[in-house]
């Protein structure tokens, strides 16, 4: 629209006028019809991605959220210094992990309440207090880490434990004696340092130097009670 | 680069912490500096009209620069922040705020270690008081001995059970799960009321008297008896074994030295009061601390042979326990 204007206030001039030629004359609404419908290329891509999650099936989000647990697991399983665990925390992951663990570990209602291995809830207890003990401290000490990635990282670093658990529920089969009982403790020592290695890789840039080891301690208290937990277990049958 | 300028206008140096977070209670005197190791022997200085000591956390000169720079931007904040207050008094953060609690888990790792240090091996005429935590007290100590005791005696509690069960086949190992609430429930109750009866005695003994000598502070009473406990973590570790001489000999070690540590940190309190108060409050002390070993060892621990063990006689002390249901051998 660069060329001249005819303005519709001079319509006995036929003539083209330069451009703005008589703007200062015209008063916009009575003058100008400004009206009509403006079109934003971008708008119909924004419509759609507002829309994407909200109107998606149930099993596209589940999905999507099962792969974000699941790249997270290959975080803890490969260790190295990322920020992926503690960017996009999530506690679905710990939460799966903390069932599987506890409903694995828990003693069955036969046997008597005075003794025996722990109930469930005993379990979730221990793994969530421990965990929300464990960040309190790291804040407490001065830690530049959130509360709930935190949270997540501690509960995402289970998973070599749980994976020991399944391990020595399925030695658990074989006859019992010294060989099994070895067996076992050595799955489960590597287990713990593969824990131990894991969390620390993600949680020991958040503290200071001079306090690394003093965050670190309960983090080693935490997966030994577990991993304890793990390797004394015994199934009903075979008490 | 401004708040190096601001910490250097307190004629601190450029690398030091500030320390900023413990400087909140309006009754602590400006204390003495701190020598890296524990018990140095240090009298306290009168403060001077700069108030504020240089304060450091023990850490070699050469690496300060570097630990400012690594400092995450909120902490040099709060303590480059406090820095700035003016020198009478820095204002304390109400209870409902996390910065009151931060001020109570402001060491580092080596003041944790040298306090250990302190109180596992007590010097006469060092008293852990006035030269390990220098009117600083934490709570990180205490806490985290005291959870590593209840774990240390639960779970070397089970190991025993276990070697017991090797030993006579009779017996039922079950994880006994329930003996880690009781040894938390047990250890945490210990390190918080004892503390609070001696501390409330001492304040009303004090106030009685009429004696203007600063107070033993509540925090400070918890974090002397919390770091008293660090003895009895490597003897519960080690009380699994099921040799009755290395148990005594264990115990009567960790015993000796956490109530030595407790003697040699409150003697200096009780100067000048009479013979008699000294004694029964210093035995009150030495009571409770051996009733808690004992009971500990009876408790957690299975009951020892007292001969080389044969198979078919197990000795059981009367007063002992044992998971319920499980069938006792009787010995002849």
């Amino acid at each position: 629209m660069a060329e001249t204007v005819d303005v519709p206030g001079d319509s006995g001039t036929g003539s083209p006028r330069p451009l703005f030629a008589g703007l200062s004359d015209i008063s916009i609404s009575q003058d100008i019809p400004v009206e009509g419908e403006i079109t934003i290329p971008m708008r119909s891509q924004i419509r759609e991605f507002d829309s994407s999650t909200l109107n998606e099936s149930v099993q596209n989000t589940i999905v999507r959220d099962l792969k974000a647990v699941g790249k997270k697991f290959m975080h803890v399983l490969y260790p190295r210094k990322s920020n992926t665990l503690l960017r996009d925390w999530d506690l679905w992951g710990p939460l799966i992990l903390c069932v599987t663990l506890a409903l694995m570990l828990q003693r069955g209602s036969v046997d008597s309440e005075k003794d025996g291995g722990p109930q469930f809830a005993e379990v979730f207890v221990i793994v969530w207090f421990g965990a929300i003990t464990i960040t309190l401290n790291s804040k407490l000490l001065g830690g530049n880490i959130s509360f709930f990635q935190s949270l997540c990282v501690l509960g995402y670093c289970i998973l070599p434990l749980t994976v020991a658990m399944l391990v020595c529920r399925l030695v658990l089969f074989a006859e019992p004696g010294p060989i099994n009982f070895t067996v076992r403790l050595f799955v489960v020592i590597i287990m713990f340092v593969w824990s131990i290695v894991a969390s620390t890789a993600f949680l020991a840039d958040s503290q200071p130097p001079n306090r690394k080891a003093l965050a670190v301690y309960p983090v080693f208290l935490f997966y030994f009670v577990i991993s304890w937990m793990i390797l004394t277990f015994t199934p009903q049958t075979q008490g | 680069m401004t708040r190096f300028a601001r910490v250097e206008g307190h004629r601190r140096s450029v690398g030091r912490d500030p320390r900023g977070g413990v400087q909140r209670r309006r009754e602590r005197p400006a204390g003495p500096t701190r020598s890296p190791a524990c018990g140095g022997d240090h009298g306290p200085r009168p403060g001077g009209a700069g108030g504020r000591r240089r304060r450091h956390g023990g850490e070699a000169p050469g690496r300060a620069p570097q630990a400012w720079a690594e400092l995450s931007w909120r902490q040099a904040d709060m303590r480059a922040g406090s820095s700035q207050l003016p020198q009478a008094e820095r204002q304390q953060p109400g209870f409902w705020t996390f910065e009151y609690y931060q001020s109570f888990f402001d060491v580092d790792t080596s003041q944790v270690l040298d306090r250990i240090k302190g109180s596992l091996l007590p010097r006469p005429g060092h008293s852990f008081l006035r030269h390990c935590l220098r009117h600083r007290p934490d709570l990180y100590g205490p806490f985290w001995i005291c959870a590593s005791l209840t774990f240390a005696l639960a779970i070397s509690g089970n190991l025993s059970l276990l070697l017991a069960q090797r030993r006579d086949p009779s017996l039922h190992y079950t994880p006994q799960f329930h003996k880690v609430t009781a040894a938390g429930i047990t250890v945490y109750c210990y390190v918080s009321l004892v503390p609070l009866a001696l501390w409330g005695f001492l304040r009303w003994h004090g106030g009685a008297r009429g004696r203007p000598r600063r107070p033993l502070g509540f925090l400070e009473t918890v974090c002397l008896y919390g770091y008293s406990l660090s003895p009895f973590v490597p003897a519960a570790v080690l009380w699994f074994v099921p040799v009755a001489w290395l148990h005594w000999l264990l115990g009567g070690l960790a015993l000796g030295l956490s109530a030595a540590g407790l003697v040699m940190a409150l003697w200096p309190l009780l100067r000048g009061d009479p013979r008699v108060m000294v004694a029964a409050l210093l035995s009150t002390v030495l009571l409770l601390h051996s009733l808690l070993a004992l009971g500990c060892e009876l408790y957690f621990f299975q009951p020892l042979p007292p001969v080389p063990p044969a198979p078919l006689t197990t000795a059981l002390p009367p007063g002992s326990q044992l998971p319920a249901g499980t069938p006792r051998t009787t010995g002849t």
